[in-house]
């Protein structure tokens, strides 16, 4: 018998038993604020090196960091759409450790009295079923610099650009069980951030960010000694890189061995991990409240006011999804997996087929964009368009045959269906004396077959419609057509 | 010139605004005051020619009527607080070259109301010490008893020192745990440290957060009360600055007394007080009851704790507050082959011994199995000694105490550092609790040292500060000047 036939996802099937992972999440996200967290120095992505630094991100003496409010209601928002406690009066605590790339010595953060407490998410899983994950905490940091080591031969080169940055630490609880689930949970989290639009959450630029605590277990025993992988940027490393390292947990211990507590990295390279620090390393960040700042407090009517603001979430958006379009579950939370993807759908499917909308949107858009390597932002067919073209199928004016030249034309040059239609005469002709005409042409040319078809070859019949179909370069509306030529052969 | 010397900064003022000075003359007098005084020490930079220029500045507005409150006024800054493109060093080697791009708040404040810069005073290394012996560039002299080389105080002993000279007309200092109220006593001029929250920090180099509030050191109660109207203020860019607004302190210099309920702690007269300070601080109640004061006797209970809790919570803040002096971006730089050893050379050399003893104690304090003895009762006692105020105040206006348990001491006569540690143990208490103190005059002690005294008032309440203190000085009548002072 094949035991790996049976094994559930997040299992590991080992010479003595089946271990089971356990796995909790840090994400850190990236505020999209126009100004960084204490100073009013511009977060913008990509400038040029130590662009973006006031005096008060490159620690001159005397200088003081002042709360930037907009990243505050952004971190309350969130943990309002994460469902979690939030906590009217916070801490800031400084971090102390020495780097080149943290100019004060020092990162502020929040330790003891984080401005989110526990919530919870629902995570949709590929096989359409649900799970939920236990949110521990939400605070608010700033990022750090960035070390440039491969400038110099001898010298290592400092962008500051980053340091400041807003970020809030998404903590999970050990509730995730698979690597698949991680990448649901960061998917779902992505999408929330999205929604409220507390963060891009894009993982490229680096936006958003993952450290993954896993440990793995016999069912049923307590949790195992974990490891953290520090900083995955992407949904792909993250599945491969805590898969990766439960592997090799499990190995350890199946050979009698122990886990040491440690921090790791994933080297994208060879798709293990390798450690970074052990725990002997760790730093001691002597936290302490940051006397620079007075606790951050707020009432609980500006709560309320934020709450009131907050925009349909993703999960009830599915359910209105599947109400008011007649869409699948399945479909609607591909949907609702990006804002942009519901809003786009929204508009196109306003007022159309929608079944028909979602069907073209997640099978043809989708899967054309991705052939072209495009991001849904960069489709050349905008949500009218879409439309337009489930209306000309919807109401005969195009076959769906036509209509998939149509769509890639639409997608070649950004035309709307109807021009092209027009400008290739590509209505389908749905006219009984145009299609007669045709007809007539088809049995005159072919006038041995028509005797055959007769004669009782009734497989024949097919032939005839695809020649019809032929002569009108796929116009003819087939239904009229093979109405029409049962008609004329009988 | 003399004549220029003997007016305080109110006199001053008000022959600047009836024209019978100019600023030019009056700046100049003090530039020369510098220069004969320069065995003092007092001064780190001299800014001879920006002088000049503001001094001309502010004759122009005294002409055309424009004159604003410390209009052509020259004062002494000291070095915690950043300047625009003049050096600003904190008394460190760490610090030696630097040149700030911006000037802190309280300095622009004064600029804006028509002060004249006349240069940088010397302090303790980062504003640690009570001796001002810790200076990278060496102590300050104290103008008195010019001969035996007294002490001027610390951390502001450059502050203390310029004005008891008569080499600034007053200036700046900041207090953490006694900066500005023990050199002010040891120097025989009147020093205030506000409450904390009522001046900006920003721009003054940091040593412990919670505690660092600017101040003036000048001759007299009206003098210190007329820079403080300039240097405080709300300000957006320190969040622990206090939105409130100060009345004009002038206001409050003739109120008077009558009433009045004055504390008197009985923690405050322990042994190991000179008995001369005792002699005067019993003076001083007298003086304050024959005035119309009410005096009562009240408890600090906690007092005792306030000098090691104070020896916690400042080294905790300063060993993270002092981690950006690492060499990366400015200051000195000791090259090495890695970072850590970069670090380690720089901050080796940059620091002396005083600063890297108390960055030695914060670092401990705050490390993970003892952060909870040490930093976290410290914050507990901080809070008990805060209530006890807060209780106090309740039966009481104002607090009268000693400003030091000593006078002045010797240069060079090494002392312990737990010895040097005490002579802030009067200062302290109200320094944790954020209250404002004002350190004044009122007597010498048999070697012909300045005795100060202390008075607390409660939060904020610097106008009735003011209005007691003058009161006590005009009781005092202290009109000695030292005689190291130019003339």
């Amino acid at each position: 018998m094949n035991v790996n036939s049976t094994l559930k996802p997040g299992n590991i099937q080992g010479e003595t038993g089946i271990w089971e992972m356990v796995i909790g999440l840090e994400i850190h996200a990236q505020i999209s604020s126009k100004s960084k967290l204490f100073s009013g120095a511009s977060a913008s992505f990509g400038s040029e090196a130590n662009r973006n630094v006031s005096l008060v991100d490159a620690a001159m003496p005397g200088m003081l960091p002042v709360i930037n409010e907009f990243c505050v209601e952004q971190a309350v928002k969130t943990g309002l759409a994460l469902n979690a406690k939030i906590n009217n009066v916070s801490v800031f605590d400084r971090k102390n450790y020495f780097y080149a790339d943290l100019p004060q010595g020092y990162q502020i953060s929040q330790f003891t009295k984080p401005i989110v407490g526990e919530g919870e998410i629902i995570v949709d899983l590929d096989d359409g079923e649900q799970t939920t994950i236990g949110i521990e905490r939400l605070h608010l940091e700033q990022d750090a610099g960035k070390s440039l080591h491969d400038q110099h031969p001898t010298k290592s080169y400092i962008d500051l650009n980053r340091t400041g940055v807003a970020l809030m630490e998404i903590v999970s609880k050990p509730d995730i069980r698979s690597p698949q689930e991680a990448g649901a949970y960061v998917k779902k989290i992505r999408s929330i951030l999205r929604y409220i639009g507390a963060c891009d959450g894009n993982m490229e630029e680096g936006s958003l960010r993952a450290d993954c605590n896993v440990s793995v277990r016999k069912s049923g025993e307590e949790f195992g000694t974990r490891c953290e992988i520090k900083n995955l940027n992407s949904i792909r490393f993250i599945i491969q890189a805590i898969q990766s390292e439960a592997e090799r947990q499990v190995d350890i211990l199946e050979e009698g061995g122990t886990i040491d507590q440690e921090t790791r990295l994933f080297d994208t390279s060879t798709g293990e991990t390798r450690s970074m620090r052990s725990k002997e390393d760790a730093h001691d960040y002597r936290y302490f409240p940051d006397p620079d700042l007075l606790p951050l407090e707020f009432s609980e009517s500006w709560v309320q006011d934020i709450k009131e603001k907050l925009p349909e979430l993703p999960d009830s958006l599915k359910k209105r999804l599947v109400k008011d379009f007649g869409i699948t579950s399945y479909d609607a939370s591909i949907l609702v997996e990006e804002k942009d993807y519901v809003d786009f759908y929204q508009q196109a499917a306003n007022g159309r087929d929608g079944k028909l909308t979602a069907n073209w949107m997640i099978t043809e858009l989708f899967g054309a964009l991705k052939k072209d390597n495009l991001s849904f932002s960069e489709s050349p067919i905008t949500s009218e368009n879409l439309g337009e073209l489930i209306y000309l199928i919807s109401n005969g004016t195009i076959s769906g045959k036509i209509a998939k030249e149509v769509f890639s034309e639409m997608m070649k040059s950004k035309k709307s269906p109807s021009d092209i239609v027009k400008e290739k005469g590509l209505e389908q002709v749905s006219d009984d004396t145009e299609i007669l005409k045709l007809i007539d042409q088809v049995i005159s040319d072919n006038q041995d077959k028509v005797n055959e078809y007769l004669s009782g070859k009734d497989k024949l019949f097919g032939f005839f419609v695809g020649q019809v179909m032929k002569l009108s370069q796929g116009k003819a509306n087939p239904g009229v057509v093979n109405k029409l030529l049962k008609e004329k052969l009988k | 010139m003399s004549e220029l010397l003997d007016l305080n900064l109110v006199e001053a003022s008000k022959s600047l605004k009836n024209k019978e000075i100019s600023s030019l003359e009056l700046t100049k007098a003090y530039l020369k005051s510098i220069s004969d005084t320069s065995s003092l020490g007092a001064y780190l930079e001299i800014v001879e020619d920006k002088a000049i220029s503001m001094a001309k500045e502010s004759d122009k507005k005294l002409i055309d009527g424009t004159a604003r409150p410390l209009e052509g006024i020259p004062i002494g800054i000291k070095d915690m607080f950043c300047t625009k493109d003049i050096k600003t060093t904190a008394s460190s080697k760490i610090l030696e070259n630097f040149i700030p791009t911006y000037e802190s708040t309280v300095t622009q404040n004064l600029w804006n109301d028509g002060a004249v810069i006349l240069g940088k005073l010397s302090c303790d290394e980062f504003a640690m010490g009570s001796s001002n012996e810790t200076a990278a560039k060496g102590n300050v002299i104290n103008p008195w008893l010019k001969n035996k080389k007294m002490s001027p105080g610390g951390s502001s002993g450059g502050s203390a020192a310029a004005v008891a000279s008569r080499s600034a007309l007053a200036a700046t200092g900041t207090d953490t745990g006694g900066s500005i109220r023990q050199p002010a006593a040891f120097c025989g001029i009147t020093g205030l440290k506000p409450t904390y929250g009522r001046c900006s920090r920003w721009g003054i180099v940091a040593f412990s957060s919670s505690l660092d509030q600017a101040g003036p050191l000048a001759r007299t109660v009206s003098d210190a009360a007329l820079m403080l109207n300039s240097m405080a203020g709300y300000d957006q860019k320190d969040s622990t600055s206090a939105n409130l607004k100060m009345p004009d302190l002038m206001d409050y210099l003739d109120i008077g007394i009558k009433g009045k309920k004055i504390g008197i702690p009985k923690e405050y007269t322990q042994e190991g007080i000179s008995e001369d300070i005792v002699k005067f601080y019993e003076k001083s109640i007298d003086w304050l009851r024959d005035e119309g004061a009410e005096i009562i006797p009240v408890s600090l209970p906690h007092t005792k704790y306030a000098l090691p809790a104070y020896y916690i919570i400042a080294p905790a803040e300063a060993s993270s507050n002092l981690a950006r002096y690492d060499g990366v971006r400015y200051g000195a730089r000791q090259e090495a082959s890695s970072l850590d050893e970069m670090y380690e050379l720089t901050r080796g050399t940059g620091f002396g011994d005083e600063v890297k003893r108390r960055i030695m104690i914060g670092t401990y304090v705050l490390s993970s199995g003892y952060y909870d003895a040490y930093y976290l009762k410290a914050q507990k006692v901080r809070r008990l000694i805060k209530e006890d105020f807060e209780n106090v105040y309740k039966k009481v206006d104002y607090i009268l105490t000693p400003s030091t348990p000593t006078t002045s001491f010797e240069l060079g006569k090494k002392q312990d550092p737990l010895t040097m540690y005490l002579n802030d143990i009067f200062t302290v208490p109200a320094s944790l609790a954020g209250l404002p103190g004002i350190s004044l005059p009122v007597g010498l002690d048999k070697s012909g040292l300045p005795i100060g005294i202390q008075l607390i008032a409660n939060s904020f309440d610097e106008p009735g500060l003011i209005s007691t203190a003058k009161v006590l000085e005009m009781s005092a009548g202290f009109n000695f000047i030292a005689d190291g002072a130019a003339r």
